[in-house]
Formats: C-alpha cells, sequence, structure tokens
C-alpha cells in the first residue's frame, strides 16, 4: 500500500430526507490496501458504499479516482473506472441462471450475440479458483441458499477485473468456512494489488485482513487506525462514541496501569 | 414403507453422463437414453416447470373435440383460415409477451393497432398517399405511441397500467378523430394493405410450404450440432444428440404436418409467414442477444439490473415502443381480414384475446419468465375454439365465456406452477 491512493473522498456529504446519511466524509483507499469500514447499525456504511458504486450520488464533496476528480451518477460511472461493489442487499436477478447474474451488464459476445460458451467456461473457472460449489450454474439464482447466494455476488464482482472491490458485509450471511474462503480471497485480492473496502461488524474478521480501519459513528468519520498497533478495545469506543462510559473507562485504567508498570 | 424408496438426492448413478468440473455431488445428472429423459421431465413437471405441455394438450382436446363435433374442423381450408386469422392477434400477443417479461402490462394496444390501421387507410386511400409510404408512416405512428407511453413510465414515472390506460383511451379518440364522420374505409382493391390477408406464397405454390418445412428442422440440428460441438470442445456438459434427434424429430412431423395440410389448400398464406417470422425473430433476440437478456434481468429485478449497469429505463421504453410497433402491424392484419379500417377495429376483446394468448401460451403474469412462441400457442388455441364455435353456430356470448374459461385457467396454471417453483426454490 504504497503511492497515491486509488481512491480518495473529501468531505462527502448525503441526505435522505430528513436522514443526513453522511456528513463530511473522508476517505483514501490504496492499492494493494484492505479497509475495513466498520461502524454501528445506521451509521452510514452502506450509504458510503453506495455513493463509491454511484448508487447514490453524492449530494457535496469530492471522490477522485487516481487523482483525478470524477463524478459518479450512475452505477456504470464506477464500473468502467473499475469498481465493483457487492451490495449488503443482495443485487442479483432471481429469474437469472447464476452465470446470466455472473455476467450481468458485461455479457461476453460473440458477433453480438451472447456468448453462452465463453461465459459459462470463465464461470466455471472463477467458480473454481474461488472453490464455490455450486450444483448447477444453470438453475435461476432463486434456487440457491443465503451464503451460495452471497458468493455468486462476490463473484460477480470479480468478472470485470476490477481495481477496487467493496464488500459490504459479505460473510455476514456464510458458514465458517465460506468465510475464511472469503477471507483468503480477499488477501488475495490484496497480492493482486488491488483495492479493497470491506465492511464488517466482525471484529475478527477485520483484525484478520485489514489493514486500515476506517470508523464511521452517526454518518461522520470517527477516526482511522492502522490494524496494527491498534486494540480492539480503541476501535470498539471509536464505533460506539464511547469515550466516557464503563467500558471506555475500564479501558483507560487498565492502559494507565499498564504504562505505570 | 416396505420397499426401499430412493431418496431425493441420490448422487447420480455410476456410468451417467460425465459430471461437468466443479458440479456438485448432490446435482441429478440425466441418466444416458430414453429412461434419462423421461426422468428428466417428470422431475421438471413435479418441480411445476410446465413449459408449454399444457396447451400442446390443450390444443389436440381443441381439435379432438371440434372435429367430432363437426367432422370437417381439420380440413385443409379451415387449419388454413385459422392460421390467417392469428396474424393480427398474435403480432399483438408478441409485443404482450415482452411487457409481460418485463413484469409490465400495456393496456394500450388495441387502440394502437386501431389508431395504426385508421391512420394507413386515410393516409393510402382519402389522402392518395403512395400505399407503402402510407403503411411505414403509420408503423412509425404506433412506434412513437408506445415511445410516449415508455417516456412516461421510465422517467416520468407514472405506472404502466395508468400511462396505457390513457394511451388506450387518447389512441382510440385518435382513430375515431382521424376517420372522421365517414367512419369507415374500405382497403383499396387490390392495394398492399387488402393483399396483407390474402396472399399465398408464390401463388399457391406448394414448393415454398414444403421447403420451409424441411429447412426449419434442418436449420435446428444444425445449430444445435454446432452449438454441442462447441460447448464439448470448451469441456462443458452439451445436450446429448440423441436428445438433439427427438427434438428434430418432433419439429420435423409437425412443420411436415403443417405443410401437407396448407397444401391440401391453397398452400403457405402470408400471415402465418409474418407471424411465425417475427416469433422466430423476436425468440433469437430475447434468449441471444445482450438485449434480450437485459430484458429479462429488469423483469427478474430492477434495482439489481440497474445496478448491474443496464439502463433501465432504455430498455422499458424500448419494448413499449415494440409492443406498439407490433401492434400497429398487427392492426394492418386486421383491416385486411375485415376489409377495411373503422371505429371498431382494435376494440372490443382485442387486447385481452393478445393478453389472454400470451398468458395462456406460457408466459407469466409475474414477469421475468416467458417465450415469444407462446404467443403462437395462446392465439392458436383462442381462434380454434373461435372457429370450432362459429362452426357449431354458437353464440358470441358462449364464445367469450369459454375463452374466460380457458384464460382463468391458463393464470391457475400460472399461479400454481409458480407456487411449485418457488416451494422448489424457483420463482
Ligand atoms: N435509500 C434510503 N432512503 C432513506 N434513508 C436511507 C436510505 N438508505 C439509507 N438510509 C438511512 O441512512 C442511514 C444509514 O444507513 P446505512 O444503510 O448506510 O447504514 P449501515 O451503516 O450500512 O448500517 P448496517 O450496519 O445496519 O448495514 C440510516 O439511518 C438509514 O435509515
Ligand atoms: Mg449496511
Amino acid at each position: 500500500m504504497t503511492g497515491a491512493p486509488v481512491l480518495q473522498l473529501r468531505s462527502v456529504s448525503k441526505r435522505f430526507g430528513a436522514v443526513q446519511a453522511l456528513t463530511d466524509v473522508d476517505l483514501d483507499v490504496h492499492p494493494g490496501e484492505v479497509l475495513a469500514l466498520v461502524g454501528d447499525n445506521g451509521a452510514g456504511k452502506s450509504t458510503l458504499v453506495k455513493t463509491i458504486a454511484g448508487v447514490h450520488p453524492v449530494d457535496e464533496g469530492t471522490i477522485t479516482w487516481h487523482g483525478r476528480p470524477v463524478r459518479l451518477t450512475r452505477p456504470q460511472d464506477a464500473q468502467a473506472l473499475g469498481i465493483a461493489t457487492v451490495y449488503q442487499d443482495l443485487a442479483l436477478c432471481d429469474n437469472l441462471d447464476v452465470i446470466a447474474n455472473l455476467f450481468l451488464g458485461r455479457e461476453k459476445r460473440r458477433r453480438g450475440l451472447l456468448d453462452e460458451v465463453a461465459m459459462e467456461q470463465r464461470a466455471r473457472e472463477l467458480l473454481n479458483t474461488l472453490a464455490i460449489r455450486i450444483p448447477d450454474v444453470r438453475t435461476p439464482v432463486a434456487a440457491l441458499s443465503g451464503g451460495q447466494r452471497q458468493v455468486v455476488a462476490i463473484a460477480r464482482a470479480l468478472v470485470g477485473e476490477p481495481a477496487l472491490v467493496i464488500l459490504d458485509e459479505p460473510t455476514a450471511a456464510l458458514g465458517v468456512e465460506q468465510t475464511a474462503q472469503v477471507l483468503d480471497l480477499v488477501e488475495r485480492l490484496r497480492e493482486r494489488g488491488l483495492g479493497v473496502i470491506l465492511v464488517s461488524h466482525n471484529m475478527a474478521d477485520v483484525r484478520a485482513v485489514a489493514d486500515t480501519v476506517a470508523v464511521l459513528r452517526l454518518g461522520r468519520n470517527n477516526g482511522v487506525f492502522p490494524v496494527a498497533g491498534t486494540t480492539q478495545e480503541q476501535i470498539v469506543s471509536a464505533i460506539t462514541g464511547a469515550t466516557d462510559n464503563a467500558h471506555a473507562r475500564r479501558q483507560a485504567r487498565h492502559t494507565e496501569e499498564e504504562d505505570a508498570a | 414403507m416396505t420397499t426401499p424408496s430412493t431418496p431425493a438426492d441420490t448422487p447420480a448413478a455410476p456410468g451417467a453422463d460425465p459430471v461437468a468440473p466443479g458440479a456438485d455431488p448432490r446435482l441429478h445428472t440425466r441418466a444416458a437414453g430414453p429412461a434419462g429423459y423421461l426422468d428428466a421431465a417428470r422431475r421438471r413437471l413435479a418441480a411445476g416447470e410446465l413449459g408449454s405441455l399444457p396447451v400442446v394438450v390443450g390444443l389436440i382436446l381443441i381439435a379432438v373435440i371440434f372435429q367430432s363435433v363437426t367432422g370437417h374442423f381439420l380440413q385443409a381450408d379451415n387449419l388454413t383460415n385459422i392460421t390467417r386469422f392469428i396474424a393480427g392477434p398474435g403480432l399483438i400477443a408478441v409485443g404482450v409477451v415482452f411487457v409481460l417479461i418485463l413484469g409490465e402490462i400495456d393496456l394500450s394496444l388495441g387502440s394502437v393497432a386501431g389508431a395504426s390501421a385508421a391512420l394507413a387507410a386515410v393516409l393510402a386511400v382519402r389522402q392518395g398517399v403512395n400505399e407503402w409510404i402510407a403503411v411505414l408512416a403509420a408503423l412509425a405512428a404506433a412506434t412513437v405511441m408506445g415511445l410516449l407511453h415508455g417516456l412516461f413510465f421510465a422517467r416520468v414515472g407514472v405506472p404502466a397500467f395508468v400511462v396505457t390506460l390513457a394511451g388506450m383511451l387518447t389512441w382510440s379518440g385518435l382513430q375515431e378523430y382521424v376517420l372522421g364522420d365517414l367512419g369507415t374505409v374500405n382497403n383499396r382493391h387490390g392495394g398492399l394493405i387488402a393483399t396483407l390477408d390474402t396472399t399465398f406464397l408464390g401463388d399457391g405454390d406448394i414448393a415454398y410450404a414444403w421447403a420451409l418445412a424441411v429447412l426449419a428442422p434442418a436449420l435446428y440440428l444444425l445449430a444445435h450440432l454446432r452449438t454441442a460441438r462447441r460447448r464439448t470442445a470448451a469441456g462443458l456438459t452439451a445436450r446429448p444428440t440423441a436428445d438433439t434427434a427427438i427434438r428434430t424429430g418432433a419439429l420435423a412431423v409437425l412443420t411436415l404436418a403443417t405443410a401437407y395440410a396448407l397444401n391440401q389448400d391453397r398452400g403457405l398464406p402470408l400471415p402465418l409467414v409474418v407471424l411465425v417470422g417475427v416469433v422466430v425473430l423476436t425468440d433469437f433476440v430475447l434468449r441471444r442477444t445482450p438485449y434480450g437478456r437485459q430484458i429479462f434481468a429488469v423483469g427478474g429485478g430492477v434495482e439489481a439490473a440497474r445496478r448491474a449497469g443496464v439502463n433501465v429505463a432504455r430498455v422499458r421504453i424500448s419494448v413499449f415502443m415494440l409492443s406498439a410497433f407490433l401492434a400497429g402491424l398487427g392492426g394492418l392484419f386486421y383491416a385486411s381480414q375485415q376489409g377495411s379500417a373503422d371505429k371498431q377495429l382494435g376494440g372490443g376483446n382485442v387486447l385481452m384475446n393478445a393478453i389472454a394468448a400470451a398468458v395462456i401460451g406460457g408466459t407469466s403474469l409475474f414477469g421475468g419468465r416467458g417465450k415469444t412462441w407462446s404467443a403462437l400457442l395462446g392465439i392458436l388455441v383462442i381462434q380454434s375454439i373461435t372457429t370450432g364455435l362459429d362452426m357449431v353456430h354458437a353464440a358470441q356470448a358462449i364464445q367469450y365465456m369459454i375463452t374466460g374459461a380457458v384464460l382463468l385457467a391458463a393464470v391457475v396454471l400460472d399461479s400454481l406452477s409458480r407456487r411449485t417453483r418457488t416451494a422448489g426454490g424457483r420463482t
């Protein structure tokens, strides 16, 4: 994670009617960096993800991509830059089969027509490298289990060779084995030099794979921490905003005693 | 239970088709041979995937019943007339299929058909415009009507139901307005519109029907063998050749029998060629092009499609334009059949028949699933019933009630099959 950030947000604000979902949010993601985005329910994580994905255009603030200011007003804009997103509310078409979903919006073509053979081949390749087992890639995704749908959604994000991958709570619905696979996958993305934004409530997952943790609280930045050298308690208190609650006071006493020792 | 039963999730028997790499051991793979074929068919039925089975069974039933009652339902001239009558409603029904796949409804199509026929007639007959130009202008006008529906629906956000209801009133108003006080415009004798319905390819030359009857299965076979070869070369599972052979055989029997029947009479009717041509073309667009995939995607999940980069508004607008265009074309066939364009054209049960045809043929009312072939099958059912009842001199009232009952049966089947599919995890 050296050099210039691939994505940079400055003073991003977003409002839904009476709800100020995001206020002056800054965020930097570097190539080869896994940035964990954490915060309580309703903190604005998914909203932030959607502004980057072009689903909800920002009201105010700037987004720069490789140092160049960009306007993301449609999902296509983000996709064209190389931003791939796995949404928390899974964005799959229930009536389409696994392959059609994987390639939706970027179908492989042969003489202008759908190239089912090439798509199925690439899909099998992709599913195999992700160690994903799906009974039949030709069944409508409505027939899949929640976890299977989740891995299809993740695989979908990787079809287009993106430069930045955003995963909004990708492991929330997954079993132990699949969670480990997704975390492995995140590490492989980092090794390939991609930027990754990982939204998660699971501190163990965050600490396992993230390089940096950015905390959102009530739609505002509440600290950015390198994972190495930050305790879980520090992150948790930034999430809860609890500088004066019992948990934080215990915490503070504890560190003082340690320092004294 | 005394006999050991097979658990539902029996892994594929050894000796079955090679399992694709990465396939799940729980996946049923079909055993080779006719037994496997039957087994797979049985499982599809149990899962609520009825496909076109009910409608094919229905057609056979209708044919048997009316043949036994009248004794001449299956005569060549009667069958030929049925294939000519279905062009107008069938073309409108193809448009309905597109709109239904999108998960919407278009109530204006009858009026669009009527307005388009009126415009063409008034331009050609009263204004003396070249008939080809008049026809093209009418089709363009119909497409613009669809564009307006699409714009109000997709850009302004008015529900399609309401937009097309407004369209239904507006365009039938336009139809009356252009027809004026006289009301009826007879087709130009021997002109383009008049001959749409009365033309037989090659003036009844039997070569046309036979050639198409042979060509269609041959092309089908060729295309499927090529696909199978490509899939095998790419290491994917391909449909077994025996399977393709059976399907080709069934198709050939159907096309040859149709050609034989038509050639007993006056040969291949132009209206049938146009309708089948449109069905084949639109089926190809839906299944093989990225655009067709986008239509299904929007019908299966608007938000998912939008996030995948599909231009939802453009897809919606284009579908409403296409359905209106096809309705305009259908209107010209209606005018051709009845000899004139009048104020009633496209009114009455024209719209309902088109929607009923699409649903009876197996296109889901719930969006996201459908085939343009269902328009052809469905309208064949409806027209066969209408013709058969005409032959036994049943009152129009009886016809309405029977068509209504058939439509209800089709919708019930759709709902039931949707329920079993949901239970089986499919929507
Ligand atoms: N489309 C929308 N319309 C109106 N309000 C919205 C919309 N999307 C989000 N919000 C509001 O914005 C705030 C932030 O929601 P968001 O979904 O971003 O939270 P989150 O951090 O992702 O929470 P969670 O951890 O539960 O997923 C919430 O108050 C929510 O109600
Ligand atoms: Mg969220």
